[in-house]
C-alpha cells in the first residue's frame, strides 16, 4: 500500500518532448511507471518515446484516463501548466520545475483552492511509491518497498534517508518531496493525513528545514489528532548562520518564525522522536518500530 | 536581488508612493550640490549599502547644511560600513543618498510580502517603526498588524479600516496611508518583489506621509520577464565570488571557517553544516550544487575553495540523486585539482547514484583525497586535516 501513486496510476508528463521530459519519461517507464502519454501543445497526435502525445490535459485524460501528471516544463510556463491540470481536474499534479517566480504559485494556489487535485511541488523531486510508481526525478537506487512514509522538503536528505532505512531493513510505502519553495502543494500536514489513512504505512519520517512553519504545522496536528502511527523528525540547518539566505533552505522569515530549536521544539511536544543528524534517523526510526 | 534605497524610492515615487526629496550621488562635491539644490533646511545624508542595519551603524547622518552634507558624504564615501547584517568584513560605500530631512511627528512600519503558509500577499504594519523595530518585534510580537490582499489585489474595506485603526491612524491621514497601501500592493506585484518594506513611514509634523526609508527585493526567478532591472547598479552588487558561483548554477554563501564544503542539494548542505559545528569545525561556505550544474561548472566551483587561502581542507558530501551523479562532482574534483597550484587536503563521502564508479574514477585518476564512507567520519577527517 501506499498514498498518492501506486502500480494503476496512469500517468501523463506534461513537457513530455523536451530533453529532461524525455529524460526522465524514459526512467520513469523503465521504473515500472504506467505511462501513458503526454502533453506537447502543437504536437497532438504525434507519438514520442512510444508515448502518445496529446495537445491538452483535457484530451490526454480523455483518451487515456490519466490521473496522474507529472510536469517538467521551463519555469515560465509552469504556472499555467499546473492550472490547465487543476482545470482539467487531474487527481495528482506532480511539479518538478524549479526557481518558478513565487506570484505565479500564488495564482496556482488560488485555482487550486476548492479543487480536486492534489498538487505535489514545485521543486520536487517527486513521489516514489517504490517498485511500483515513480513521478519524479529521484534515485531509486536504495529504495525498497516497505512500510514507512517520509515526508520532505529535500531531495538530497530523501536519498540520504531512504538509503539508511533500507539499510537496517526499512522499506518505504511513499516518498514525498513537498518541494524547497516558499509556497508550494501538499505539505507535511496533508502527508501525514494520508499517511495515517495508509494502512500500508506504519511509521513515518518527516525531514524538514529551517524556514517557514510547516514543522510547527505539522506538530500541531500530530498533537490534535494524537496521530497512533510513530514519527521522526529532522530538521536540518541548527548551525546556519541568522539573517543569511542559504540556497532555497532556511528562507528566513522576518517574523520569528522558523529556527530549528523551535522547531524541534515543536515536535517535541507532540510526542514525535526528534533526531538531529541524518545518520541517526534509520536507528531512531527502527527503535520506535520496535517499541511500537 | 536587494535593491539599493535610492534605486527602491525612485521606482515607489513612480507608483505615487511620497518619498523625501533625494539624489544619489559619488563624490563629496556633489553632495554638497544635491543638498543646496534640494527643498528644506536639513538634510539626511544616507550611505548606499544592499545590507540593513545602517541607521544603527552610522550609515545615516543628519546635516543641518550642504556644507556639512558634503563633509559627511566625504566621511561616509569608500569607508566600510560594518552593520548587523553585513558580517564582520563590512560593504564599502560607493554611493550616497542626499534627501531633505522631514520632522516626524510618528514613525510606523509598513511592509509588504507573501505569507508562505496563506499563499497571499499580506500587508504588516506597525505604530511602533524606526531604527530599533526588527529588535523589538522579536520581543513583542504584537504589535505588528496583519491585512490580507486578495487574489487580485484588492484590499477589504473593513478589513484596511480596522488595520489602519490598531494602527492609530485616521480621518485625512487614514485616506492617504490607504493610498499607499494600495500603490505599494500594486508595485509588488508589477515588479515580482518578494519584500517592500518601509520603515520608518513618517507621519511628518504637517501631517502628510513620507517614505523616509524603502527595501525592496526582487524574486530572481522572475527575473527573466523584468528586462528593465538588469541595468541597476544593484544588479552587479552583492559578493562577487557569490555571483560568479550563481552563473555556475551553485549557491555559495561565504562563511568565516576553514573547511571547504562540497555539497548538493541544500537540504544535505544544512546537515552538513549542522555535523561539522557539532563536531567542533568551522565550515567555509555553504555550497548547494544546483541538479543543473555540469562538471566544468562544478569544477570551477571548487575552484573558489582551492583559491581561498582560509580553506584549510575541502570536505566532498555528496549524495548522487537522479539528477546529481557521484561522477559528475567526482570529475570537477579532478579537474579542479588539476588547474589549482594550491594544494589543499580533500576528504570525500560520496553516496547514492554511481557512488562506485565515482570512487574508482578517482583513483584511476589519481586524485589525492581521503575516503570516507560516512558523513560523521568524513566530517572528523576534514576537521582533523584542517587543524
Amino acid at each position: 500500500m501506499s498514498i498518492l501513486c501506486n502500480s494503476d496510476t496512469k500517468l501523463i508528463v506534461q513537457g513530455m518532448t523536451g530533453r529532461s521530459g524525455t529524460f526522465y519519461t524514459d526512467q520513469a517507464i523503465t521504473y515500472g511507471t504506467n505511462v501513458v502519454g503526454g502533453v506537447r501543445p502543437g504536437k497532438g497526435g504525434k507519438t514520442h518515446i512510444g508515448r502518445p502525445v496529446f495537445d491538452t490535459v483535457r484530451d490526454a485524460m480523455a483518451q487515456t484516463g490519466a490521473d496522474a501528471t507529472m510536469i517538467m516544463v521551463p519555469a515560465h510556463n509552469a504556472a499555467d501548466a499546473m492550472i490547465e491540470a487543476i482545470e482539467a481536474e487531474m487527481p495528482l499534479i506532480v511539479c518538478v520545475t524549479e526557481r518558478i517566480p513565487v506570484l505565479d504559485m500564488i495564482r496556482v494556489k488560488d485555482a487550486l483552492r476548492g479543487s480536486v487535485s492534489e498538487l505535489v511541488g514545485p521543486n520536487s523531486q517527486g513521489v516514489l511509491t517504490p517498485g511500483a510508481c515513480k513521478i519524479g526525478v529521484m534515485s531509486t537506487a536504495d529504495a525498497k518497498p516497505g512500510t514507512i512514509g517520509i515526508a520532505s522538503r529535500s531531495a538530497s536528505l530523501t536519498s540520504e534517508v531512504v538509503a539508511s532505512l533500507s539499510a537496517v531493513g526499512l522499506g518505504q510505502s511513499t516518498t514525498v518531496g513537498v518541494g524547497g519553495d516558499p509556497v508550494h502543494g501538499i505539505g507535511f500536514q496533508r502527508c501525514l493525513e494520508l499517511f495515517m489513512e495508509d494502512p500500508g504505512t506504519t511509521g513515518i519520517v518527516l525531514v524538514g528545514e529551517i524556514g517557514g512553519s510547516e514543522e510547527e504545522q505539522a506538530a500541531a496536528y500530530i498533537k490534535a489528532n494524537h496521530c497512533a502511527k510513530p514519527v521522526t523528525a529532522l530538521v536540518v540547518g541548527r548551525h546556519a548562520p541568522a539573517q543569511r539566505r542559504m540556497g532555497h533552505a532556511g528562507t528566513l522569515s522576518v517574523f520569528g518564525s522558523g529556527n530549528a530549536a523551535s522547531k524541534n521544539a515543536a515536535f517535541r511536544s507532540a510526542g514525535v522522536s526528534v533526531v538531529e543528524n541524518v545518520d541517526d534517523v534509520a536507528q531512531a526510526m527502527a527503535g520506535t518500530m520496535a517499541a511500537a | 536581488m536587494n535593491l539599493y534605497e535610492y534605486e527602491a524610492k525612485e521606482i515607489l515615487a513612480q507608483y505615487g508612493v511620497p518619498v523625501p526629496e533625494g539624489r544619489s550621488v559619488t563624490t563629496a562635491a556633489d553632495a554638497e550640490a544635491a543638498a543646496k539644490a534640494l527643498p528644506g533646511h536639513k538634510f539626511a545624508v544616507k550611505a548606499q549599502i544592499l545590507a540593513g542595519g545602517r541607521g544603527l551603524a552610522g550609515g545615516v547622518e543628519l546635516a543641518p547644511t550642504p556644507s556639512k552634507a558634503g563633509e559627511i558624504a566625504k566621511r561616509m564615501l569608500g569607508s566600510r560600513l560594518v552593520t548587523k547584517q553585513t558580517g564582520a568584513e563590512g560593504e564599502v560605500v560607493e554611493r550616497v543618498y542626499v534627501e531633505t530631512a522631514v520632522d516626524s511627528r510618528k514613525d510606523f512600519f509598513l511592509a509588504v510580502l507573501v505569507d508562505q503558509a496563506l499563499a497571499q500577499i499580506v500587508v504588516l504594519g506597525s505604530k511602533n517603526g524606526g531604527v530599533d523595530f526588527e529588535d523589538r518585534v522579536l520581543r513583542e510580537p504584537g504589535i505588528v498588524e496583519t491585512l490580507p490582499v486578495d487574489s487580485n489585489g484588492s484590499l477589504d474595506d473593513t478589513l484596511c479600516d480596522v488595520f489602519l485603526n490598531r494602527l492609530g491612524i485616521s480621518g485625512d491621514a487614514a485616506a492617504e496611508a490607504r493610498g499607499i497601501i494600495e500603490a505599494l500592493v500594486k508595485v509588488f506585484r508589477r515588479i515580482d518583489a518578494t519584500l517592500i518594506e518601509i520603515n520608518p513611514l513618517t507621519l511628518t509634523s504637517e501631517g502628510t506621509f513620507a517614505a523616509v526609508d524603502a527595501k525592496v527585493s526582487i524574486d530572481n526567478n522572475a527575473l527573466f520577464r523584468h528586462p528593465e532591472f538588469a541595468g541597476l547598479a544593484s544588479s552587479a552588487g552583492g559578493d562577487e565570488i557569490e555571483m560568479q558561483a550563481q552563473k555556475d548554477e551553485i549557491n555559495l554563501v561565504r562563511l568565516d571557517g576553514n573547511i571547504g564544503v562540497v555539497v548538493n542539494g541544500a537540504g544535505l548542505a544544512l546537515a552538513t553544516q549542522d555535523g561539522i559545528s557539532d563536531a567542533g569545525g568551522k565550515a567555509a561556505n555553504f555550497m548547494d550544487i544546483r541538479t543543473t550544474a555540469t562538471s566544468l561548472q562544478v569544477a570551477r566551483g571548487i575552484g573558489i575553495l582551492l583559491n581561498d587561502p582560509n580553506v584549510k581542507s575541502i570536505l566532498v558530501n555528496i549524495h548522487g540523486g537522479g539528477m546529481t551523479p557521484c561522477d559528475t562532482i567526482a570529475e570537477a574534483l579532478a579537474l579542479a585539482l588539476a588547474w589549482s597550484d594550491r594544494k589543499v587536503p580533500v576528504v570525500t563521502r560520496l553516496a547514492g547514484h554511481n557512488a562506485d564508479y565515482a570512487r574508482q574514477m578517482l583513483v584511476d585518476r589519481g586524485v589525492p583525497h581521503e575516503r570516507c564512507d560516512t558523513m560523521q567520519s568524513a566530517i572528523s577527517a576534514a576537521i582533523a586535516r584542517a587543524a
